[in-house]
């Protein structure tokens, strides 16, 4: 009961939440002066003024601000996001194709930096001094100081040309044809170097925050209770320090999936990632406004669904969380 | 004697058909994939509606146009036999090849022609290719007449390369004409007349091409597919063609990767294949507003501005020296026309006479727009270089495209740094810049604002004259005003460069680049 009353209060915030972002996205791609007619006659290298008319016609681009936002909003609400003008393909279908692309991305990405960041974060609680903690900082704190396009290109050199042993760019080999392991194969050769990439930055948070609150908890008194018990000290770490240290970097892992989703878009530039990112920043260049709109809008369920995930993931780690007597 | 002539003549004809590219020494081979890159996704793979260099590429696959292009500009035999212009230059006669098929298999007769220049003349951008055709008249299945409203020569590369695509009228005839650049077949289920047939083309990953086996030239084309994988990031390409996966690709223009690329083994990277394209960098002046509208000043500002400082240190020695609106490859490039080497003290004489004297080390302030962010080092540079003679420079940055487009319709700039492509003729893509009944209509038009009655009936003339010998005089002419009175000053081309490694033979370095059919492009063993 309590956890249906908790959906729905969240699902209402999600509708307002999502009203909020198209309308004030279509305001603010509004306006920007100059719009998609421009792009689609840059496309072409250039066109004349009749036929910049008759684009901005063919695609009620002429009609006042209120009525366009009106029919667009109105389109939403029958479930329509509209045709991109820059592609000629329903935005639904467009992004449809792209999005399974992000979401491998994404969810790998956040996965690996979680486990990753949380075993590193684990090692050096125990010897906060030792070399093995200074490492994990110094090797943290890098990932999550540069810029992901630059480790992105220089994965790109180590791994793709000095030892080639990953592809360039890229979701799939077209040439590659097998059933569906071997497919699945090449999507993973391919998905390496971006999730590495996307993970580098958040690895850092993560065992940064693992780090801190393992250091915390081993500090603590029921942690002294299990060493006088006479409990190894790898008993007394993962049996029962893990599973409190870790529910804070949960918590963190939902809050920064937005950032993970933007980071996204970045990684996706640098290896041609077939996903949303590609998508979204193309759709900006070219002022496709139904295009961005729509990412934008799968882009914040996406945030919603991640965040409902986290709630749960907590729930299994901690059976505090939820309200439960 | 008679014989060796005969021998002569044949293989000087067999060598016109085989060199596109170059001089083929080796026997092509058949078979194998080509993997080649587009550098941002495509809008629309049917060429007949949608221009540009993306399109171009896949698009001159999918369909064959009426002619083709050999490295010196004489225009060949494609899906037209033979072609005759009438006496009068009102009627062109296209006898189309018997056995030509379209990808379905049904034959591409005269009838196709006559609705595919339809829906050019409703759909693609480039108005004047076809707008002094009237009607085409169709006597028989293999005979399709133009009949003009006017003499025409720019009809002939019109009539090439991606600029006139022949679709199948029973595809594309069931929708009303201006709606073609819409058609759901566009992309998906493509019926073209090239040869090549689309397997599939999936956005933001790539466009996978087939050998069509029906193609009206025997034996060809000679590869089996081409995969065209679209790869946006310069740098990722550039990776690519290092390690191999990619085989060859087009428009690179980023210097610094270009002179990398340069120096890989069993690379190859070169600037030809970008004639009739025609890209050239300029800055433009807009010439009905303050200083700017004295033809002293555009001077001062040329003499200012050193080129070999753009062509040398920002493109690194990537770019050529282009000094009219022109491309340098073209047959109508005129290259003996006032140039303006660095010179300050002429560019403070002429500033001085045109009423702008030095006041405490300044003489007026301008603005320079730039519509993307590669042009920033030369805007930088013009900045710098113009403070020399008292002329203060405000950078202005435009958020993106539409923004700098904007400004540029409506003349609402100084200067700005600007790139634009001849496409074939001058008719095409040169006189808009100059035409005064084309001023300040959209970006690309005439948005200097510049007008010069001679020039207006230079380029009338030009239009509709037959004889190549007149028009490149008058052109010659043209180039010499545009060059005096700088409406833009001209300082390079864009350095565009084809790569691709040693295992691609005949790679497409005519004119037309990879904007033609590669049907002759073969992979070596």
């Amino acid at each position: 009961m309590n956890v249906l009353r908790t959906f729905l209060v969240r699902a209402g915030y999600a509708v307002v939440l999502l009203t909020a972002v198209l309308v004030l996205n279509f305001s603010l791609m509004h306006l920007a002066p100059g719009d998609v007619a421009d792009t689609i006659s840059q496309s072409m290298g250039g066109a004349d003024q009749e036929l910049l008319d008759q684009i901005r016609a063919d695609y009620g681009l002429d009609q006042p601000f209120l009525v366009q936002l009106g029919r667009y909003v109105g389109g939403v609400l029958q479930a329509d996001l509209g045709f991109s003008f820059f592609y000629n393909e329903p935005v639904t279908k467009l992004i449809l194709e792209r999005l399974p692309a992000t979401l491998l991305l994404v969810f790998s990405a956040q996965i690996l930096a979680l486990i990753v960041g949380v075993v590193l974060g684990v090692i050096s609680a125990q010897k906060p001094n030792g070399i093995a903690s200074y490492l994990v900082t110094f090797t943290a704190l890098f990932g999550y100081s540069a810029p992901v396009f630059w480790t992105g290109i220089l994965l790109l050199i180590a791994f793709s040309l000095q030892i080639p042993i990953f592809p360039v760019a890229g979701m799939r080999d077209v040439t590659v044809d097998g059933n569906f392991w071997v497919e699945a194969a090449d999507i993973a050769r391919h998905l390496v170097l971006p999730m590495i990439t996307l993970a580098s930055v958040f690895l850092a948070l993560y065992s940064r925050l693992a780090r801190a609150s393992m250091m915390e908890v081993l500090g603590s008194d029921y942690v002294r209770t299990a060493k006088a018990k006479g409990l190894s000290p790898r008993e007394v770490v993962y049996k029962h320090a893990l599973k409190n240290a870790v529910s804070p970097v949960i918590t963190l892992a939902g809050l920064q999936f937005s950032a993970v989703i933007s980071g996204a878009v970045l990684v996706e530039a640098v290896f041609s990632w077939p996903g949303l990112g590609t998508l979204a920043f193309q759709s900006i260049i070219a002022r496709d406004t139904p295009t961005i709109l729509g990412i934008l809008f799968f882009s914040a369920l996406v945030v919603i669904v991640g965040n409902l995930l986290t709630d749960l993931a907590l729930r299994l780690v901690d059976p505090r969380v939820g309200g439960r007597k | 004697m008679k014989h060796l002539m005969k021998g002569l003549v044949a293989s000087a004809a067999l060598a016109g058909v085989l060199a596109v590219g170059q001089a083929a020494a080796e026997e092509p081979v058949r078979g194998g994939t080509l993997v080649t890159v587009l550098g941002s996704n495509v809008r629309n793979l049917n060429s007949a509606v949608q221009s540009g260099i993306v399109t171009g590429f896949p698009g001159a696959q999918l369909f064959a146009s009426p002619l083709r292009y050999d490295e010196d500009w004489t225009p060949q035999p494609y899906l037209a036999e033979t072609w005759e212009v009438s006496e009068d230059g009102l009627s062109v006669t296209l006898n189309l090849v018997q056995n030509a098929k379209f990808h379905d298999g049904t034959p591409i007769t005269s009838e196709d022609v006559a609705f595919s220049v339809e829906v050019i003349k409703a759909n693609h951008p480039f108005k004047s290719m076809f707008a002094p055709v009237e009607s085409v008249e169709t006597p028989d299945e293999h005979t399709a007449i133009l009949k003009l409203s006017k003499p025409h020569p720019a009809l002939m590369l019109a009539m090439s390369g991606q600029l006139m695509s022949i679709l199948p009228k029973h595809i594309y005839g069931d929708v009303p004409i201006e709606e073609v650049k819409t058609h759901p077949r566009n992309n998906e289920g493509t019926v073209g007349s090239g040869p090549f047939k689309l397997v599939e083309y999936k956005s933001g990953e790539h466009v996978i091409l087939e050998r069509f086996d029906d193609f009206f030239i025997d034996g060809r084309p000679y590869l089996d597919r081409i995969v065209m994988r679209i790869i946006t990031d310069p740098a990722a390409r550039a990776i690519a063609y290092e390690n191999g996966e990619l085989h060859m690709g087009a428009f690179e223009s980023l210097p610094r990767i270009i002179n990398r690329l340069k120096g890989v083994d069993g690379l190859t990277v070169t600037p030809e294949g970008y004639g009739a394209i025609g890209p050239l960098d300029w800055l433009a002046m807009n010439t009905q507003k303050g200083p700017l509208a004295d033809v002293r000043v555009r001077q001062a500002i040329a003499y200012a501005v050193d080129k070999n400082f753009i062509q040398n240190a920002l493109m690194q020695g990537t770019a050529a020296d282009s000094r009219t609106g022109i491309h340098p490859d073209s047959p109508f490039y005129n290259a003996n026309v006032p140039t303006y080497d660095l010179d300050l003290d002429k560019a403070n004489a002429l500033l001085d006479e045109a009423g702008f004297p030095m006041q405490d080390g300044k003489r007026f302030d301008l603005t320079i727009d730039f519509g993307w962010p590669g042009v920033k080092p030369q805007v930088e540079y013009v900045k710098a270089a113009l403070k020399k003679v008292g002329i203060e420079v405000e950078v202005r940055a435009s958020a993106d495209f539409p923004t700098w487009a904007k400004r540029m319709g409506e003349m609402d700039f100084d200067m700005s740094w600007d790139t634009v492509f001849n496409w074939g003729d001058p008719v095409i893509g040169v006189h808009r810049t100059y035409d005064s009944t084309n001023i300040g209509k959209g970006v690309w038009s005439n948005t200097q604002g510049y007008s010069n009655a001679r020039v207006d009936e230079l380029m009338a003339m030009a239009a509709v004259e037959s004889d190549p010998e007149k028009r490149k005089e008058l052109y010659a002419e043209f180039q010499e005003i545009i060059a005096t009175e700088l409406p833009v000053y001209h300082t390079n081309t864009l350095p565009y460069h084809t790569v691709y490694s040693d295992k691609v033979g005949n790679p497409p370095l005519g004119i037309w680049g990879t904007s033609t059919p590669i049907d002759m492009t073969y992979l070596k063993e």
